[in-house]
């Protein structure tokens, strides 16, 4: 109950300081100007696709279906926008606090680590989840218009992975963010470990040894794939809640161990 | 109401905190004296849990600062050095944010940040964001926050640090008017200022305890052996003379800043006694005019080397103290 209170008490601060200065405003922009532009891009190739399948002798083409053409392409965008995205959510969250000094109020209040590390990574995780909120007014004319609308479980799917992935990553940055004073510093570091992430996945090869394909099944982007289009496999939301609380377990673990090191 | 034993804290192969013992009663106001570096910071932060001592104990309102941090921190209001503030929220947001993690139930919210707004006399800044106020205002905050849930203890980093005259007065009436209620630790460099608002003294030097007394008995001690300023109009010679003959006096200096044809001296006189009478009849009975006499403020520097060589006790003696750099004038002429 109290540890509920202290955990919202410090997520609501950080979302008055999200939208109390541009950063709220100008995240929101450019991730929904970029969902939008890739779901244009994506949507016109599907229509043009699909009006040369129609030239084609009917019955013999597959139907082609707007989940996989549309969505999947865009969420797998989104989450390399993400990549980006995300370390200016979670930069600034101990890193500011331990060079204003603000620190030593949430320490010497009685909070515990965790209560402060899930507040902020609940408020960061908030903020992204918003952001993907408001861009899914993208999927409104799909519904409205399309002769076969989407199915909505693929979408709510996409959303539910794009969601898990940045969470993940945003546990990563929060991480990071504990370990400097200096907010730029925290996020190039959290930017470029997102990025050692990414290519993880690039060394999937069924032909490898064990070790290598340990190392790609690490990889936060290569579990996005299969939700993207759709299938939810309980071995990827696993894995993706494992490495969101291995992330907050060191963000926990860093804010412990500063107190010993000052 | 507070219990230190035997405080130690190390950094590497510095000794911050060197054995440090002290306790509190409650209600009492205690003032902890030193210069910069002394060791004050580290001690109040291992009181309020921000850092783990290396050895000894500490134990606040019956509960071990290492044990059990949470329940010391519900009964601790903390100010450090310079406030811990957000810039960017409102004073009264801020507040009521302080308020929710010092859970306060939130039916009292509104009226405890009422009562801590008034008392601080930030009425008029209540709505503006914090990074756009004065530093007195911004330490007021801070003593806002930390008297917030009305904590049985209160431990203050310099709490007036950085104020103007006016404010400091405020505050030191402010900080005795908690006492009582409140069990306070307030940390300071300014002699006068635990004269005026602490019940008892424990002063720090290079992370040891170097006396802990009254503030009247601390400063009578000090005062006793304390130096006088005399300036006369007239050569230096026949006044220095005059001067040194004075009894009691148990040193004469020169001083180079006559000018307009006057000399001044300072004296050292015995301890206990006052000769500001004896000279200036001495003065004056002589045919010159007196035209200055005053008694000089005592630099902590001078404190701590009265303190450490006057009390065998206490060991080894610090180093020849730097030209009076924090000397606080108040109390001087």
């Amino acid at each position: 109950m109290t540890s509920l209170r202290n955990v919202s008490a410090i997520v609501e601060k950080e979302w008055r300081h999200y939208f109390g200065s541009p950063i709220a405003y100008v995240l929101l922009f450019v991730w929904t100007f970029l969902f939008g532009r890739f779901f244009q891009v994506a949507f016109e190739y599907f229509l043009l696709a699909s009006a040369r399948q129609g030239g084609m002798e009917m019955g013999m083409a597959p139907k082609m279906s707007l989940n996989e053409w549309v969505l999947r392409p865009l969420f797998q965008n989104m989450a390399v926008v993400a990549l980006f995205v995300i370390p200016m959510l979670t930069m600034r969250l101990f890193a500011e606090e331990k060079r204003q000094g603000t620190i030593e109020l949430l320490a010497t209040n009685p909070l515990t680590d965790w209560q402060i590390v899930l507040g902020k990574f609940f408020a960061a995780t908030g903020l992204f989840g918003f952001m993907i909120l408001v861009s899914l007014v993208n999927f409104v004319p799909l519904w409205v218009y399309a002769q076969n609308p989407p199915e909505w479980k693929p979408v709510a799917t996409g959303v539910l992975a794009l969601l898990l992935y940045g969470a993940s990553l945003i546990a990563i940055g929060t991480f990071i963010s504990t370990l400097t004073r200096n907010q730029i510093v925290a996020g190039i570091l959290s930017f470029c470990a997102f990025l050692a992430l990414l290519t993880l996945g690039w060394a999937d090869d069924p032909a490898a040894g064990p070790v290598q394909q340990v190392i790609a099944y690490l990889s936060v982007t290569a579990h996005m794939e299969d939700m993207a289009k759709g299938v939810l496999d309980l071995k990827d939301i696993v894995f993706y809640l494992t490495f969101t609380g291995f992330g907050l377990f060191l963000a926990q673990q860093s804010v412990e161990s500063q107190r010993w090191r000052a | 109401m507070i219990e230190v034993v035997n405080l130690t804290k190390r950094y590497g192969r510095h000794t911050a905190v060197d054995g440090v013992s002290f306790s509190v009663q409650k209600g009492e106001i205690l003032g902890f004296l030193g210069p910069n570096g002394a060791g004050k910071t580290t001690t109040m932060r291992i009181l309020t849990c921000y850092l783990p001592a290396t050895e000894g104990t500490a134990r606040v309102a019956g509960f071990d600062v290492f044990d059990q941090p949470l329940e010391v921190k519900r009964r601790i209001g903390y100010i450090p050095e310079t406030p811990p503030l957000y810039p960017d929220m409102e004073v009264a947001d801020f507040l009521g944010f302080c308020a929710k993690i010092k859970g306060v139930p939130g039916k009292d919210r509104p009226r405890r940040i009422d009562e801590a707004i008034e008392k601080t006399r930030l009425g008029d800044v209540r709505h503006k964001h914090i990074g756009k106020l004065s530093k007195g205002y911004r330490q007021r905050v801070g003593l806002a926050q930390a008297i917030l849930a009305s904590p049985d203890v209160l431990i203050l980093d310099e709490p007036t640090a950085g104020l103007d005259p006016k404010q400091i007065l405020e505050t030191r009436e402010l900080i005795k008017s908690l006492g009582g209620e409140h069990t306070i630790i307030l940390s300071t460099h300014i002699l006068p200022e635990v004269e005026v608002t602490c019940g008892r003294v424990v002063i720090i030097n290079r992370g040891k305890v170097v006396a802990e007394d009254t503030p009247a008995n601390l400063t009578a001690r000090l005062r006793g052996s304390g130096g006088l300023r005399v300036e006369a109009r007239g050569d230096t010679g026949p006044l220095f003379d005059l001067l040194r003959a004075v009894p009691g006096v148990v040193a004469l200096r020169p001083k180079a800043d006559g000018g307009d044809g006057i000399s001044a001296f300072e004296v050292d006189a015995e301890a206990g006694r006052d000769l500001r009478g004896d000279l200036s009849r001495v003065v004056v009975g002589a045919g010159f005019d007196l035209v200055g006499l005053s008694r000089l403020g005592m630099s902590l520097e001078e404190i701590f080397l009265q303190i450490t060589t006057t009390d065998s006790t206490n060991g080894e003696a610090p180093e020849a103290p730097a030209p009076a750099a924090t000397v606080d004038t108040t109390e001087a002429s």
